[in-house]
């Protein structure tokens, strides 16, 4: 190869669309004789219905439709449990799964009661107030202690106590550890994530061909793949007549992997019923209701340690959030679980939870997907104990660290993939101290912030680790194919979402088939281009689609040094494969380009020799032996105003080690919009219920997305432990920036603050100016 | 409900286009879904995000907060118009895609024309400046630390004459 693009941070081949208005998104769709929905939601968060007369709706000139529950027949059927809790021992998981259109009960603001469809969606709308619903208010289910004690109503009928599920896992003797410590510390921690608000909300357009028996969907989904085989199977329909197509999409994180969303359930039906094309687009308001959240967990808290800090034991009881039903099974809370152990040597855990049904919208994952409360309480209680025990902050977490010779480490407990929580490969205490020397950590703490306080400035640091399970599988699949024109396809079954992949995966096959990255044309989330998948989440697209893409342009590589060595009549060594063509090493003018060989490869008459295979293309599948474990720390200096608690961030410096890299540029972005993402859920995002259920700050006026005067500089630096479990050596990064914002900004807050020699703690996230002053008010 | 109706005359990207709408159509629907203009992004229709953010008569506004009605004789430029042809990329492009200003691409158009007034009303602008300018977009994958590089990036290449 003669220069290699892997590593290299080359420019994105899909930006030229996306500033120049030309990428399809899901609204961009337009077809003949659209049709365009709109639903009627609940604005009560638990009641029984008594009625929906929607006989007015109908009339009004333009509605072409209007169903309910009723009308939906025998393909009315709760979703399906899109991943089972994985083989815990005395596991208990009561199975409640979300329904296309409400039917007796409604168990959040916002779920779905009827639909119309409309000539416009000005009409459509205006249908929705012709359509009269009584409701039965029933008393709403919010707080999760009160939910699990008997002291309030019940979401589902039958689930008494409203358990969704309680988990117990742990390795070691926690109590024997307790016994034998020299200090310990329990508190109680409230960790609350928001809303993902990707700045494209949800959409759908489904179009049935009847006279082609062809179903096609535009979804703005992160599992095109799942989306039709689900679908196909609930029309009755085989799955090559489903397409499902994932175009650009507008930001996912989390919430755009949960199906079947009832508007996904309730609009390709109506497309077969109707026989027109139909449109939905969620608006801002029902976003903040119709797509799922992740939130709160309460955890009842203790670490056992050894006078010099070293960790004996954690012991730690959950509450978790589940929302009103729990398609997704067990992910966020097994992450929360499982990743509270860190990148720290905890012999003993004894970890319990308990997942809530409570009265508001569903809880799936979210960017971190839970590991960020896990790793709040594990920062936390270290913070509290180094104080208390007198450590230095930052040396607290190095006694702890797991040694880089204890890898491949297990911990002895299953993780959210079913397979043992055990980190691949990593190398710890380089992260800690690089970041302590980028955030100038000892000056800050022996000299500056003593000179700042003297000025009467109120100046602190923070320094925060984690561990994050990346690369999960179980699989995905890639082809590539060359081109008679000489550009290479690439397609693969995960969808994308800003994530860079049209990049990354040209970057991949460029190197092994020497071409330029601008001539690898990659499709991501068609699939009738490729078939098979599982999706974009967990971060995983990079290590799972790029190793199988690896695979697949290493094979297609044999295929043309093969067909060229025929060609040439030389052997395959004497060969090299670069500027887009084959040529014989040191002869002259033998060369013939990879398009001519494309051509070659597929001949139109003649016989070929018996198992040749047309073409010069090859699918590949790459399935890991179990997911590849990133790391990072986080360290932050933050003066905050005493008076209004607002914030100004000095220095925000992110070490991370996520394997090898494939493009550094796009690996600070995601590691960019992660921080702002953990920075909004630190300070400022914080979604508000009252007692009744009610969402209090449904828009973004009320609901604080950070903005570019919030957002500060960061500073970035990699260190690179490659995972031992793919060929490529790459691990995952698209959550580890959000991960462990929490515990920084609580931690340096308290710093600047000088909280803790005062007895005030930060045991919660969000905080927020507001909240800061409550919880310092014992001070004044 | 009598439904009240407007003509409306309106230039978008050099291109004149008469239409009679609905009083309460929104600009942003207008130019999307009747223009077919598409580059133009919804994001909140609240006026919060400024992802459908186009510049009417030189002032960068939210299309989500106007009426298609308010635009009669007027003179827009939407994401569509912002490219000189199709083979080049206007200066502000070209700099997101040097610096990897953008990710899921959707917030994009928008702060391309918040931006492209700003330069223009502030052509060596700093940090703080741009920050400030930039604060009433909302991007949610970026961070916002590359779209800040590439509009110092662009405001450097728009001050010299394009070689």
């Amino acid at each position: 190869m003669s220069t290699r693009s892997f590593g290299a941070p080359v420019r994105r081949n899909e930006d030229a669309r996306l500033l120049s208005g030309q990428a399809l998104f899901v609204d961009d769709v337009e077809l003949p004789g659209m049709v365009y929905a709109a639903f009627l939601r609940s604005n009560l968060a638990h009641a029984r219905i008594r009625s929906i007369d929607i006989s007015a709706a109908r009339a009004r000139d333009g509605v072409i439709a209007v169903y309910t529950a009723a009308d939906l027949g025998a393909y009315w059927a709760p979703g399906p449990l899109l991943v089972p809790p994985p083989p815990i021992e005395d596991t208990i998981f009561n199975q409640r799964t979300q329904v296309p259109l409400a039917k007796d009960k409604v168990r959040h603001v916002g779920e779905p009661l009827a639909v119309v469809f409309a000539q416009s969606r000005y009409l459509a709308e205006d249908a929705l107030g012709d359509i009269a619903v009584e409701l039965d208010p029933l008393p709403a289910v919010v707080g999760l202690e009160k939910a699990v004690n008997g002291a309030s109503a019940t979401v589902h009928d039958d689930v008494h106590g409203n358990i969704a599920a309680h988990v117990w896992q742990g390795r070691g003797d926690y109590a024997s550890a307790r016994a034998k410590a020299d200090h310990v510390v329990a508190r109680r921690f409230h960790y609350d994530h928001g809303a993902s608000s990707p700045i494209e909300t949800r959409g759908i357009v489904a179009n049935w061909d009847a006279r082609a028996n062809q179903l096609t969907i535009w979804d703005t989904t992160q599992a095109p793949v799942f989306l039709r085989n689900g679908l196909a199977g609930m029309l009755g329909l085989s799955e090559r007549q489903v397409r499902v197509i994932a175009p650009f999409v507008g930001g996912g994180f989390g919430p755009k992997i949960m199906l079947f969303y009832p508007e996904e359930v309730v609009i390709p039906w109506a497309a077969m019923k109707l026989n027109r094309p139909i449109k939905w687009i969620e608006d801002r308001l029902e976003h903040f209701f119709a797509t799922t959240h992740e939130r709160g967990q309460t955890h009842d808290a203790e670490i056992a340690l050894a006078a010099d800090g070293r960790i004996l034991g954690i012991k730690d009881v959950f509450l978790h959030d589940t929302g009103a039903y729990n398609p997704y099974g067990l992910t966020v809370p097994i992450n929360s679980q499982c990743t509270l152990l860190g990148p720290y040597v905890v012999p003993n855990y004894d970890s319990t939870f308990t997942a809530v049904f409570t009265n508001k919208p569903i809880v799936t994952p979210y960017r971190g997907a839970g590991r960020q409360h896990g790793v709040f309480v594990v920062e936390r209680l270290l913070d509290i104990a180094a104080h208390e025990l007198k450590i230095d902050r930052a040396e607290i977490r190095r006694r702890n660290l797991i040694p880089p010779d204890a890898f491949p480490y297990n911990n002895e407990i299953i993780y959210q993939d079913f397979a043992p929580l055990s980190y691949d490969s990593g190398n710890y205490e380089p992260i800690l101290d690089k970041a302590l020397e980028m955030i100038g950590y000892r000056n800050f703490i022996a000299d500056e912030q003593k000179r700042l306080r003297a000025q009467g400035r109120h100046v602190g640091v923070g320094i925060a680790c984690y561990v994050e399970g990346t690369g999960i599988g179980p699989y995905e699949g890639a082809k590539v194919q060359v081109q008679s024109n000489g550009k290479v396809n690439v397609a693969t079954g995960i969808g994308t979402q800003g994530q860079g992949h049209f990049t990354v995966f040209a970057q991949i096959v460029a190197d092994q088939l020497g071409v330029e990255v601008g001539d690898v044309d990659v499709v991501t989330g068609d699939t009738d281009q490729f078939y098979w998948g599982a999706g974009t989440f967990a971060s995983r697209g990079a290590v799972v689609a790029g190793n199988a893409v690896n695979e697949a342009a290493k094979a297609v590589r044999q295929k043309i040094l093969k067909l060229a060595a025929e060609h040439f009549e030389c052997a395959e060594e004497d060969l090299e494969i670069a500027n887009g063509e084959v040529s014989v090493v040191g002869v002259p003018g033998q060369s013939v380009k990879l398009g001519a060989l494309a051509l070659a490869a597929n001949p139109m008459r003649g016989a070929v020799k018996p198992g040749t295979e047309p073409g010069l293309e090859s699918t590949q599948y790459f399935g890991p032996p179990g997911g590849a474990t990133a790391s990072g720390v986080h360290a932050m200096i933050v003066e905050v105003d005493p008076q209004t608690f607002s914030l100004n961030v000095l220095k925000y410096v992110v070490v991370h080690d996520c394997g090898t890299v494939i493009n550094p540029l796009i690996l600070a972005g995601q590691i960019h919009g992660g921080v702002a993402q953990g920075i909004g859920n630190a300070y400022y995002e914080q979604l508000v219920f009252d007692d009744d259920g009610q969402l209090l700050n449904a828009s973004l006026a009320d609901y604080l997305l950070p903005t570019s005067l919030e957002v500060p500089r960061m500073e970035i630096a990699h260190t690179v432990t490659p995972s031992p479990l793919n060929p490529l050596g790459i691990k995952g990064a698209g959550e580890a920036g959000a991960i462990p914002v929490g515990p920084l900004f609580a931690q340096a807050i308290e710093d600047a603050l000088g909280l803790l020699d005062r007895n005030v703690e930060l045991n919660e996230i969000p905080l927020s100016p507001g909240r800061l002053f409550e919880l310092t008010a014992k001070l004044r | 409900m009598t439904i009240d109706r407007h003509d409306v005359t309106v230039t978008v990207n050099g291109t004149q286009y008469q239409r009679t709408v609905e009083s309460r159509l929104l600009l942003s629907d207008f130019l999307r879904h009747d223009l077919l203009l598409a580059g133009t992004h919804v994001g909140c229709e609240h006026g919060v995000c400024g992802a459908c953010t186009v510049i009417v008569d030189g002032a960068a506004v939210r299309s989500c907060l106007m009426f298609a009605a308010q635009v009669d004789g007027r003179d827009i430029t939407t994401v569509e118009g912002l490219a000189p042809d199709r083979e080049h990329l206007h200066p502000l492009q070209e700099s997101m895609r040097d610096c990897h200003g953008l990710q899921c691409g959707y917030c994009t158009p928008g702060i391309l024309m918040t931006m492209k007034v700003f330069l223009e009303e502030t052509p060596s602008p700093d940090e703080a400046q741009i920050r400030e300018a930039l604060s009433g977009n909302l991007c949610r994958c970026t961070g916002y630390q590359h779209i800040v590089q590439a509009m110092q990036l662009a405001a450097e290449r728009l001050r010299k004459p394009q070689s």
